[in-house]
């Protein structure tokens, strides 16, 4: 069985597409590196997974069955956060809140709840930093909590939508090597957006590039290489690696690791 | 001061308010929907004259037009473009219609001025009943849906790929909204309702970052207010709401002030 299955999809939003007749399969327990530009449908892309949005054609499978929503057995951080920098709470009771919210009535929140919380916080060592309020935390201390929430409930598949945003190089490597860790020990697929691929290089078991409607998967070395990034663009595209990173040269232009802006 | 009626009626109508107002208003200066809750009570106003025209009960007209109000506004959802705006045409809007009503019933000229500032002493005690019935459903409803309200608030994106319909438990809320609004006129008045549902609760806030401690401290901020203006409008003759909205005022700022020094202390 395929994590994730995609036969010859179409997704968009009314008349602007994201992509088009896109066909590829995920193996269970890979760590996928979601690649693409600023509006390239990686959030679309995610959002499909989790039934929030039909595809327009073709069939998706997630784990063996059509994508539904309130799927328990996916994780997902979200890329839009609300305010969080005026957020006077806790972290713990955000995360109780979000297991506890999945039912109605009274009381607030269960043993097992808690239980659940104390583990995922354990995971990420994050114990005492759900103890501070959610405004005084930094960037890695909020994305690590909320990569905690996403392991709630033991989900056998991650969805993260660019959490190393805003982050710097060093907070970066150690988000990665975090979900890497968790996914290596409870054996999920992961699905990880983001716009760089330098943070993701050497941990990631397969590249998704997301650009011009289509998608290319594959071994970061097949994947990122003038012959295929070019065919995704259809323009010229030259790749130059250096030092340990991956330069992506467009129109005599050089954007260190992999920063797809669709050259012109 | 205790042997008049129409004091233990204000005590008792004010201890419901304070217990609904507090409760919701903390739900609502989470969601950062005091705007909603501020036109609401306006749209009240064409209810509750509308009512008094036709001879019965305001606070029956007021529920009505603010439930309206609230599911309108529930409905709309929080993404609505243009969504203030619409909501301020016809907040405006009712407000015109309750000025033409009035309009037509010149016997209730002291109709105006007791809605859009309340007049606590003059609830009656069937009225009073009224209360309490509003009250107790709001609370219910709100324990109900408690859990996937806070979590709508705190994560709208995340819940619903978990299956929670923001959509849904919002709208119901915004009932809620509505039914507290029609609770806290009855106190303050139209104009006024910001200060038993934000006052107290945003102060609450800047108090606690646990939210059960936050929303008892909401409704105990609330209830203060409300009967130390009770009490001070009984010994001063001046308006009851006067004194709420200024004991409210300065307890936000107390708040406010405490815990900036809180933070920058550290
Ligand atoms: N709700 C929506 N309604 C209409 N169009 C949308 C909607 N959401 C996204 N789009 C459009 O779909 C395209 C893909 O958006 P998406 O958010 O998936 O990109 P992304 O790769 O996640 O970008 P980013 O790196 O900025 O997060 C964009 O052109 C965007 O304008
Ligand atoms: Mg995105």
């Amino acid at each position: 069985m395929t994590a994730i299955s995609f036969k010859s999809v179409t997704l968009g939003h009314g008349r602007r597409r994201t992509l088009e007749k896109a066909s590829f399969e995920v193996a269970p327990g890979d760590f996928i590196g979601l690649l693409g530009a600023n509006g390239a449908g990686k959030t679309t892309l995610l959002r499909s997974l989790l039934g929030l949005l039909p595809p327009i054609e073709g069939a998706i499978e997630v784990m063996g069955s059509r994508p539904s929503r309130g799927n328990r057995r996916i994780g997902y951080v979200p890329q839009i956060h609300r305010a969080f920098s005026e957020l006077h709470l806790i972290g713990r009771d955000l995360l109780v809140g979000s297991v506890a919210g999945l039912r109605f009535g009274w009381p607030f929140s269960i043993g097992a709840d808690q239980r659940d919380v104390g583990r995922v916080l354990d995971l990420v060592e994050g114990t005492s930093l759900a103890q501070r309020p959610i405004s005084s935390l930094s960037g890695g201390e909020r994305q690590r909590l909320l990569i905690a929430q996403a392991l709630l409930g033991r989900p056998s598949m991650l969805l993260l939508d660019e959490p190393l945003v805003s982050l710097d190089p060093n907070h970066q490597m150690g988000v990665v090597e975090l979900v890497r860790r968790v996914q290596k020990e409870f054996g999920m697929t992961v699905v990880f957006s983001s716009h760089e691929l330098t943070p993701l290089l050497g941990s990631i078991d397969g590249v998704l590039y997301l650009g011009h409607r289509s998608v290319a998967l594959g071994a970061v070395d097949d994947v990122i290489t003038a012959e295929c990034l070019s065919r995704l663009y259809n323009a010229p595209i030259e790749v130059v690696r250096a030092g340990g990173r991956i330069f992506v040269v467009a129109a005599g232009e050089v954007r260190p690791g992999g920063h797809a802006h669709a050259p012109v | 001061m205790l042997q008049y009626d129409f004091m233990q009626n204000a005590f008792a109508a004010t201890f419901i308010v304070a217990c609904v107002a507090g409760t919701i208003g903390y739900f609502m200066v989470l969601r950062g929907q005091t705007f909603a809750g501020h036109a609401m009570s306006h749209v009240g106003f064409a209810g509750a004259t509308g009512a008094v025209l036709l001879g019965v009960s305001p606070l029956l007209g007021l529920t009505l037009f603010t439930m309206t109000a609230g599911l309108g506004i529930g409905l709309l959802g929080e993404r609505a473009q243009g969504r203030d705006v619409a909501i301020g045409i016809v907040l405006s809007l009712s407000l015109g219609l309750g000025l033409l009503f009035l309009n037509f019933y010149t016997a209730f000229a002291g109709q105006a001025t007791t809605l859009l500032f309340g007049n606590i002493l003059g609830v009656g005690r069937s009225t009073l009943w009224l209360m309490l019935a509003i009250g107790l459903v709001a609370l219910l409803a709100l324990g109900a849906i408690a859990r996937p309200l806070i979590f709508c608030s705190l994560q709208p994106e995340l819940a619903e790929a978990k299956g929670v319909s923001p959509r849904a438990i919002g709208t119901v809320f915004m009932l809620l909204v509505s039914l507290a609004v029609a609770e806290s006129v009855q106190v303050v008045g139209i104009l006024l309702v910001f200060t038993l549902m934000v006052a107290p609760a945003a102060t609450a806030m800047h108090l606690s970052s646990k939210i059960t401690t936050a929303v008892a401290l909401s409704v105990l901020l609330a209830l203060a207010e409300a009967w130390l203006g009770l009490v001070l409008a009984y010994y001063t003759n001046w308006p009851t709401s006067f004194w709420i909205t200024f004991i409210g005022a300065a307890c936000y700022l107390m708040a406010w002030g405490l815990s900036r020094q809180l933070r920058t202390g550290r």
